[in-house]
């Protein structure tokens, strides 16, 4: 039988995982469950995260967001602080699954699983998130782009587990824009998914943030396309640069679920549609569905 | 701290203390050990919501459910959607307009519903299929299943 550890609070967790390391952290286990029964796996101990307090919620000031790792990805879609000033934030958490997985997978789950495709996790290289992690040595912050080591890898040391993540508010005229490529609108597992960040002065964009997921082994920044655009006048011409830079600077590979060939070419469509939409300023919620054209 | 000694909670308003694996699937432990059967299993990776049961009034994929995460909450299944004989409005639509083809994905589709319904009574079409979005049904049969929602709405069953 599993032994399985409900800790009360926090320091009781981190206590039982410096004590028992090898122990198995559990949350919404959509993804873990999956695994466990197709392959007849099972755990000698595990520590249900969803029993610590400390853990779950969202925490709202005047400059930051911080999401408890345990936070449902419905109550996150669902939250009125997310909705309003973290829009594509809210829309990721409404293309994680269908209802019943919305009501169980967690936003740490999420990281931790560090899936490639893992859909939220470009929107927080795009947001520019940090990550909290705790261990018996202390907290540490992570920024994002520093928290995928490897495929299916994440910065957490033995001991450690995630406890937040923050995201500084984006300034007000910053445009976010998320797109899920997949099979079909629902309860899908992406071939191709894109958040991007974007400040624009003077229909020059002054800042930009582009993370994209299932096109190389872990979630990526496009850094190349981004040091094109950043600075640069928006304009079509720029729009169609953008698209060919981003569909050559990553790895993608074929799969069951799509082709190298497929996602490189639609990648660049994305953010090739993603830049003309801002610059016809329809950048609302869904405002990338025509990328495929 | 363990599971020893059995983990409690109430399904169906009823009390209920079940001694098995902790990261047995909730699944398995309604329809085996407390047996009902109501609660299908499809594709048991959370894809198609045929397992789907209300944990404390939420829609949740049963089949990834450790027995462990229900300890002292609420579980209604599809068996508790009939009250002493008679059967939830919802059940009567599907039965009435004809929602149910080979009938697997039937248990996850009415207590999704019943969950959405409990939210808001008067969905639109839109609303619906975005609560059924995790639901699929073999047969293909959305559109009687639309049927069957649309006949219980306000101004519904018109046609």
């Amino acid at each position: 039988m599993t032994l399985a550890y409900t800790p009360s609070n926090l320091d009781e967790a981190l206590q039982i995982l410096a004590d028992h390391p090898d122990t198995v952290l559990v949350a919404g286990c959509t993804d873990l469950m999956v695994v466990d029964y197709a392959m007849g796996r099972r755990h000698d101990a595990v520590l249900d995260l969803l029993a610590v307090p400390e853990l779950h919620g969202i925490a709202v000031s005047d400059d930051a967001i911080s999401i408890g790792a345990t936070t449902k990805f419905r109550e996150i879609l669902n939250h009125a602080e997310v909705q309003k000033n973290y829009p594509m934030l809210a829309e990721v958490a409404g293309t994680v699954g269908g209802w019943q997985i919305q009501n169980r997978a967690t936003i740490g789950g999420n990281i931790a699983n560090a899936s490639p495709a893992g859909d939220s996790l470009p929107v927080l290289l795009a947001l520019g998130a940090q990550v909290e992690v705790r261990g018996a040595a202390g907290p540490r912050i992570i920024p994002y782009e520093a928290m995928h080591l490897g495929y299916r890898r994440v910065d957490l040391r033995p001991g450690e587990l995630i406890t937040r993540v923050r995201i500084q508010k984006p300034a007000a005229n910053t445009v976010q824009m998320y797109k899920k490529v997949g099979t079909r609108a629902a309860q899908a597992i992406s071939k191709v998914v894109v958040g991007l960040c974007a400040t624009i002065v003077d229909d020059s964009v002054a800042e930009i943030r582009i993370g994209a997921g299932s096109v190389a082994a872990t979630p990526v920044r496009l850094d190349r396309t981004e040091a094109r655009v950043r600075g640069a006048r928006l304009e079509p011409s720029l729009a169609d640069e953008a698209g060919r830079i981003a569909s050559t600077e990553v790895a993608p590979i074929d799969d069951v679920r799509s082709t190298a060939e497929y996602r490189s070419f639609v990648l660049g469509r994305v953010v090739r549609r993603m830049l003309l939409n801002m610059i016809s300023g329809e950048t609302g919620p869904n405002s990338t569905a025509g990328s495929g054209s | 701290m363990t599971g020893k000694g059995g983990i409690s909670f109430s399904l169906n308003g009823k009390a209920v203390k079940v001694d098995l694996d902790p990261m047995s699937r909730l699944l398995d432990v309604v329809r085996e050990h407390c047996e009902l059967p109501g609660s299908k299993e499809g594709c048991g990776e959370g894809e198609c919501g045929a397992c789907a049961v209300l944990l404390d009034d939420e829609p949740v994929c049963s089949c990834l459910v450790p027995l462990i995460q229900v300890r002292g909450r609420t579980v209604r299944t599809i068996e508790d959607l009939e009250t002493g004989g008679v059967l939830d409005p919802i059940q009567e639509a599907f039965v009435e307009a004809g929602g149910v083809q080979c009938g697997a994905c039937t248990p996850g589709i009415l207590i999704t519903l019943r969950a959405l319904l409990d939210r808001n009574p008067a969905p639109n079409r839109t609303e619906v299929r975005e609560a059924l979005g995790g639901n699929l049904c073999r047969c293909t049969g959305y559109e009687g299943i639309l049927r069957s929602v649309e006949a219980l709405l306000p101004g519904g069953d018109e046609s």
